[in-house]
């Protein structure tokens, strides 16, 4: 009985080193894709990273150095006018999910969101091709930059949605008894609460549509030179990536790893940001 | 006291509020009321949490409510400032007034109700985002008082009622959270009072506090009765005895007993109050 129980153990340990093991092994294959990635744009686009990279427009084929600067300043536009549109109705409407509406309506709305954060990007540039591209018969930055708000809306509305639930109830409850109002109390307690929380949400959302190309592909459409109006096609730097990747030139693939590190450091960046963010000492809420 | 007079819900309001007010204990003088609840019943949703009770309450007075958990002596005590509207689905019988004025009148706003009936609760909630002296005026900031030395004023006033100043007065900037347990709760009574309530209903504000804590706490209820009319709903019935002038023992959503504490703890009419006082059950 006792020798028994001993040979048990020894394959229960086997058992559980076997399992910590296999574990062990996926978690290094999830992170090994991040290394081969950053190892590889490194590799190919370092040399190409220089102030010309940052500072002039590109050059015709053929002709030396030229750089990425319209493309990188367009992506800085498309996000602002995404995060226009995406940021007050994702956040409001987390908000509604959160503290209004009932049961039951939550729950549909909160399906939909879910459906949508699912629906293929390219799906929302052929959406915003037809309602605004073919409306007003052009590409322009603006219909980029609604495709890409679209797809921010759903992301930031459930995030939102999750950190103002994580407000313990005994501060509603605490403003409320003080004779404050409802709207108030939501807006100075609970969102200040869960501030961290939702700029954290409004980040990554940011950092996910920053990588967007299909979306962009029959809305912004991309520019070779400065855009000069927000209703005239826009350059951005995951478009302008693609169009050097797919060219037959060798210094345009070479400007595109450049471009690729460039926009992964950038997402790099804003994820360090959500980690300092969160990290913070007295952080009540995520 | 049980009222036997039943008011039907056919009767109008008017009538209801013109009816005199029964004080609570025939022997005495009546004191002037505060609050005089009339048949009140509260359900969630299917459940009955609180039937047909009928509590008058006096001013200046320390009134606790007694009973065993589930019994709803906390619905009960959120009836008095409609906190207990907050749960979706709740529905209420029976009337509540507040110096004669009905809190469930069609034109009242729950927000002004509770501007004058304050709250503290069981666990003590300071604001994490705010600092002490914020979290003192945060009521008054928030329903548009914006003058500076008034909030200051306020500020120093209501912490000093809550006997906190001296512990905290060099230390406004700091966060609320950074106190200890029974100094948040004395900075939940300095934000309650700062707002000027006329009445404080406290949720069970010791439960979660140490002896000492709990100690100094009894003591601040007892000084401010003296300009507040105070409502405590406690486990603790020591407790009720130390503070209260009067005490409601509730039992399965009923009033059993109510009248002066002195009577309750030692002369109680009911035997279920005797057999809970006695710690035969609860």
């Amino acid at each position: 009985m006792h020798l028994e129980r001993a040979h048990n153990h020894n394959w229960r340990k086997i058992k559980s080193a076997l399992a910590s093991g296999i574990a062990f092994v996926s978690a290094v294959l999830v992170i090994t894709p991040l290394g081969l990635v950053f190892f590889h744009l490194v590799i190919n686009g370092a040399s190409s990273v220089n102030w010309d990279f940052f500072t002039k427009l590109p050059a015709p084929v053929g002709a030396v150095g030229g750089g990425m600067v319209n493309a990188i300043v367009g992506s800085l536009q498309l996000l602002a006018l995404a995060g226009v549109i995406g940021i007050p109705i994702g956040v409001l409407g987390g908000v509604y999910l959160a503290e209004y509406g009932s049961a039951r309506l939550n729950s549909v709305l909160r399906f939909l969101a879910d459906v949508l954060n699912g629906v293929p990007s390219i799906t929302w540039g052929v959406v915003v091709y037809g309602l605004v591209v073919l409306r007003f018969k052009g590409f322009s930055a603006y219909a980029g930059g609604l495709a890409l708000g679209l797809i921010m809306i759903p992301l930031i509305l459930r995030t939102t949605e999750e950190v103002v639930l994580l407000v313990p109830n005994g501060y509603r409850e605490a403003a409320l008894a003080l004779g404050v109002s409802r709207w108030k109390t939501i807006v100075h307690i609970v969102m200040k609460t869960a501030s961290r929380g939702i700029i954290t949400g409004i980040l990554l959302a940011l950092a996910r549509i920053g990588g967007e190309t299909a979306p962009l592909l029959f809305t912004a459409f991309g520019n070779r030179f400065w855009n000069h109006s927000l209703s005239e096609p826009i350059a951005a730097l995951p478009l302008q990536i693609f169009t050097y990747a797919i060219s037959p030139y060798d210094d345009w693939h070479r400007q595109a790893w450049a471009g690729a590190l460039v926009l992964v450091t950038g997402i790099f960046c804003v994820n360090v940001l959500v980690r300092i963010l969160t990290r913070g000492r007295g952080a009540p809420v995520v | 006291m049980v009222n036997v007079i039943m008011t039907t819900p056919e009767q109008s309001v008017t009538e209801r509020i013109e009816r005199p007010a029964q004080p609570p204990v025939s022997a005495e003088p009546a004191p002037k009321l505060t609050f005089e609840a009339k048949n009140v019943s509260i359900w969630y949703g299917e459940k009955r949490a609180i039937e047909n009770v009928s509590l008058d309450i006096a001013s200046n007075a320390v009134t606790a409510i007694i009973g065993p958990s589930g019994c709803g002596k906390s619905t009960f005590l959120r009836a008095l400032n409609r906190m207990h509207e907050l749960v979706p689905k709740t529905r209420m019988d029976g009337t509540v007034l507040l110096h004669g004025e009905d809190l469930y009148s069609k034109t009242v706003d729950p927000a002004i109700v509770r501007r004058r009936v304050g709250m503290i609760f069981q666990k003590s909630n300071p604001f994490p985002t705010m600092t002490i002296g914020e979290n003192v005026v945060v009521g008054l900031r928030l329903n548009g008082v914006r003058n500076q030395k008034f909030l200051n004023e306020r500020l120093e006033k209501s912490l000093r009622m809550a006997a906190l100043w001296d512990e905290v007065k060099d230390d406004l900037h700091k966060p609320g959270t950074s106190l200890s347990g029974g100094q948040q709760q004395r900075l939940c009574i300095a934000r309650s009072l700062a707002v000027e309530p006329e009445v404080i209903l406290m949720d069970e504000p010791c439960s979660a506090l140490d002896p000492i804590a709990t100690a100094k706490i009894e003591e601040l209820i007892h000084e401010l009765k003296a300009k507040y009319t105070i409502v405590t709903v406690t486990h603790n019935m020591q407790q009720a005895g130390r503070i209260s002038d009067y005490t409601a023992f509730m039992y399965l959503g009923r009033l059993i007993e109510f009248g002066p504490t002195t009577k309750i703890f030692t002369n109680p009419t009911e035997k279920q109050t005797e057999d809970y006082i006695t710690g035969r059950f609860g």
